[in-house]
């Protein structure tokens, strides 16, 4: 199925070559390694979900092309994502930051496995131990005693 | 002619599902056996005819008839047989075409198998599942019609996109269908039962089976894309998070949980109403797979509303079918009774929160699927959510899910014990240490999570083993006896067993291939050398080919392992004329279940060549574990208790209506 999204976006627009091509890798590894990561995280915007580090459009090229350069020029981490969010948007970060209009989105999932949680622990405390059961009332015995003279119908519980 | 013909088949297929929609509901009201038995010859006629339009269609594909408007479009002339088969669902129009093929196997499948089922519960089913097919049949020829004439045929075709042009495409969306479109028979068990108002243990027992062989399809499926997309988009990754893989994943994982929760359901009688809203959303999201990737709503929200014929009808019957789904089952739910008590912890217990970790896990992938649609849609902000916002809110569901797994099985119904279950699972956890201290030894304590990863899929895979021993009594009875004993155990315990196996197979794959793979981006002049991994890689020279309906360039590395020559890698870049794209096609080399991997950039003026060189641990497990897992469901579905549908307990004639 993930050819669909390919057909419309990726491969429409560019051969694809390389993402990461061994002319824009810097000389020191840590600050390389420092730009793959943050890479990773940019998302490429004329492409369908892939980052910067993974796609082989021009503009991809560029960001990371300015990512490195940032980096050289002494910036943090945080810095150049700064940097980029203000220049293109929200949209360039793959992992939405935890503001006003993503609130839902990342407060969605521990919000359903809590709220599992507790209405199960309430579900099964309501339900009976499964061993001992209280004993019988009289219009159980009642029910008991009727169920035994019929013997076929026994598909209640 | 054939053209025609194929369309023709398929108006008549609508016919039929018209009328299987409407007799065996009356005929399941007024008791009238001959209106119910209707729907058993409509559904097989219905699967002939869609066979038949389908067949249609990939004539006009191999005869390369370009007068058909979707022939033009996806095919070419020289393109390889299989191409040309394959293209018959490369597009659009052609996988919808397959959408109903494989509604109406499964419709007609029920209507031959299912012998054992109760009239009207049978003949509903069959019922709803025409009222899927129709809304299909349709969306098909009012708004996809692939049989579409064009005036003026042109000699030849605008070729498939090359991209589909691969063994892994012909495969890979019939299995998915098969595991989308398998879905719609537990949904149409479930609507079935909220109509009838009665459900029962019995129920849980034949629902299981269809469930299980979808599940074992959208495994392969998954399994299969991700590997196609490992290979064919050329940086080496697996998963990446796609909405268009969501689409997939959404259903893989309510399916899980239905599986899981259809065995309380069948052994115990409980978490009835439970199983039947799983079983409406397993379907739903098939469904809303299918709108996402149909209605082009993600390529962007704007693209969907220039052009929102097809958009909006399939949107109506997600609307006509999930929400008339969940309205049915708000309504009558309630009056199901419940039954089987069980204390927290048990095997009961267990699955009940590997219920609720998959449909958290679920919802996660749901939320960040559609929240940047909706909030586009909405308020018009632009967000993108994509795999690190995943890897934080998905991962952390899955780790205590795979922690628990192996504790269920050996947990007793009712009411478990615990620490016996821990004691039980000593060696496991000594596996477990053993796995994380080597891993830590081999690979230092650069990234610490990993050998816990790595702990975890051992935990997971010899907990499967124990299962499996404890059941058997190997170790506390004779060997003989427990041989005798464990071949005497239900197929199904083999299959929970082997499937809980794929997946720790498919995690330790997954830690090994993403923390440790090493990788090597150079450009390369003929007869230099690149070393990873203790693989050395020697750059033999360009070598331009011809094929079929492309022209390739490819490039020869010689590998060799500590001096030794042990193979060739081509990885190669190919033009395709009529559509003047390029391919990179990345050349694989696999050793054991690890694997390298080459890319080609682009070639300098100099004689240079760019490639990226990936060295990928293990990674192969990744998908091995998948079919693993997918075997455990085969094996499970062999089981002769699910072949031969319920038992038939003389004592409870209730349970077992007549026929």
């Amino acid at each position: 199925m993930r050819w669909l999204c390919l057909v419309a976006v990726l491969f429409t627009l560019v051969a694809p070559a390389l993402a990461v091509e061994p002319d824009e890798m810097l000389k020191d590894p840590k600050l390389e390694a420092r730009a793959r990561d943050i890479s990773r995280e940019l998302r490429c915007m004329v492409c369908q979900n892939q980052s910067i580090d993974d796609s082989a459009a021009p503009l991809a090229r560029d960001l990371r092309l300015l990512v490195r350069q940032r980096l050289e020029a002494g910036d943090t981490d945080r810095q150049v994502i700064d940097f980029l969010v203000a220049r293109y948007g929200e949209f360039v970060l793959l992992k939405p930051r935890f503001e006003p209009q993503t609130f839902l989105l990342w407060g969605l999932p521990p919000a359903v496995l809590v709220c599992g949680a507790i209405g199960l622990f309430f579900w099964l405390r309501k339900q009976p131990p499964a061993d001992a059961g209280s004993p019988l009332t009289e219009v159980e015995k009642a029910r008991i005693a009727t169920l035994v003279e019929s013997p076929t119908d026994r598909t209640a519980h | 002619m054939i053209p025609e013909l194929g369309h023709y088949a398929l108006v008549l297929a609508l016919g039929l599902a018209l009328i299987q929609s409407v007799a065996p509901v009356v005929g399941a009201r007024r008791n009238d056996a001959t209106l119910m038995q209707l729907a058993n010859s409509t559904a097989v006629v219905q699967f002939i005819f869609v066979a038949i339009s389908f067949a249609a269609l990939t004539a006009c594909y191999v005869r390369s008839d370009f007068s058909v408007a979707t022939v033009y479009e996806n095919s070419h002339s020289m393109m390889p047989l299989i191409y040309k088969f394959t293209s018959v669902w490369g597009n659009h129009e052609g996988s919808m075409l397959l959408w109903v093929l494989i509604l109406a196997v499964f419709g007609a499948a029920v209507a031959a198998f299912g012998v054992n089922l109760p009239a009207t519960l049978k003949a509903l089913v069959l019922a709803v599942q025409s009222w899927i097919a129709s809304a299909f049949y349709l969306f098909i020829l009012f708004t996809s019609n692939p049989f579409l004439r064009l005036a003026n045929p042109p000699f030849e075709g605008r070729d498939l996109n090359p991209i589909l042009q691969d063994p892994g495409l012909a495969i890979h969306p019939p299995l998915l269908y098969l595991g989308y479109v398998g879905f719609s028979i537990a949904f149409s068990f479930a609507i079935a039962a909220l109509i009838e108002g009665r459900i029962d243990a019995a129920w849980a027992r034949w629902v299981r089976p269809w469930t299980l062989a979808a599940w074992m399809f959208l495994t392969a499926g998954i399994a299969m894309g991700s590997y196609w997309a490992y290979y064919t988009l050329g940086w080496g990754g697996f998963w990446f998070w796609d909405p268009v893989e969501n689409a997939s994943l959404m259903p893989w994982l309510a399916g899980t949980a239905l599986l899981h929760s259809a065995v309380v359901m069948e052994k115990r009688n409980a978490l009835k109403i439970w199983t039947i809203l799983l079983a409406i959303l397993a379907f739903s999201l098939s469904l809303i797979g299918t709108f996402l990737v149909r209605s082009g709503v993600l390529t962007s929200v704007h693209a969907f509303a220039t052009d929102p014929t097809r958009g909006v009808f399939i949107l109506a019957i997600l609307l006509l079918f999930i929400g008339g789904g969940l309205t049915l089952f708000a309504w009558r739910a309630p009056m199901l009774k419940q039954g089987g008590l069980f204390a927290p912890i048990s095997r009961e217990g267990a699955l009940v929160l590997n219920n609720l970790f998959l449909t958290t896990a679920c919802a996660t992938v749901f939320v960040g699927t559609l929240y940047p649609l909706a909030l586009e849609a909405l308020t018009g902000a632009k967000i993108s959510v994509g795999g690190p916002f995943f890897n934080l809110t998905f991962v952390p569901l899955f780790v205590p899910l795979m922690f628990a797994m192996p504790f269920g099985p050996l947990l007793a119904w009712k009411r478990g014990d615990i620490l016996g279950v821990a004691q039980r699972l000593t060696l496991a956890f000594a596996a477990a240490v053993v796995a994380i201290c080597v891993t830590f030894a081999a690979m230092g304590v650069k990234s610490a999570l990993a050998p816990l990863g790595v702990g975890l899929a051992f935990f997971v895979m010899a907990g499967a083993v124990v299962d499996i021993c404890e059941r058997s009594g190997l170790f506390r009875v004779p060997f003989k006896a427990a041989l005798r004993r464990g071949f005497g155990l239900p197929r199904s315990a083999f299959g929970t067993a082997t499937a809980h196996f794929g997946l720790g197979v498919t995690l330790l794959g997954i830690v090994f291939a993403t923390t440790w793979g090493s990788e090597r981006i150079v450009s390369l002049k003929p007869a230099q050398t690149v070393s990873i991994s203790g693989y050395d890689l020697t750059f033999d020279g360009l070598v331009p080919r011809d094929g079929p309906n492309f022209r390739e360039l490819a490039a020869k590395f010689t590998v060799r392992e500590g001096g030794v020559p042990i193979g060739i890698m081509q990885p190669s870049k190919r033009s395709f004329p009529t559509r003047s794209m390029t391919t990179t096609e990345a050349a694989l080399m696999t050793r054991g279940p690890s694997q390298l991997y080459l890319s080609l950039g682009d070639a300098e003026g100099d004689g240079s060549i760019a490639i990226r060189l990936y060295y990928k641990p293990l990674v192969m497990l990744t998908w091995l574990g998948a079919v693993i897992m997918a075997l455990g469901g085969a094996l499970s579905l062999s089981d002769r208790r699910l072949r031969v549908g319920a038992p038939k307990p003389a004592a409870k004639p209730a349970m077992q209506p007549a026929e």
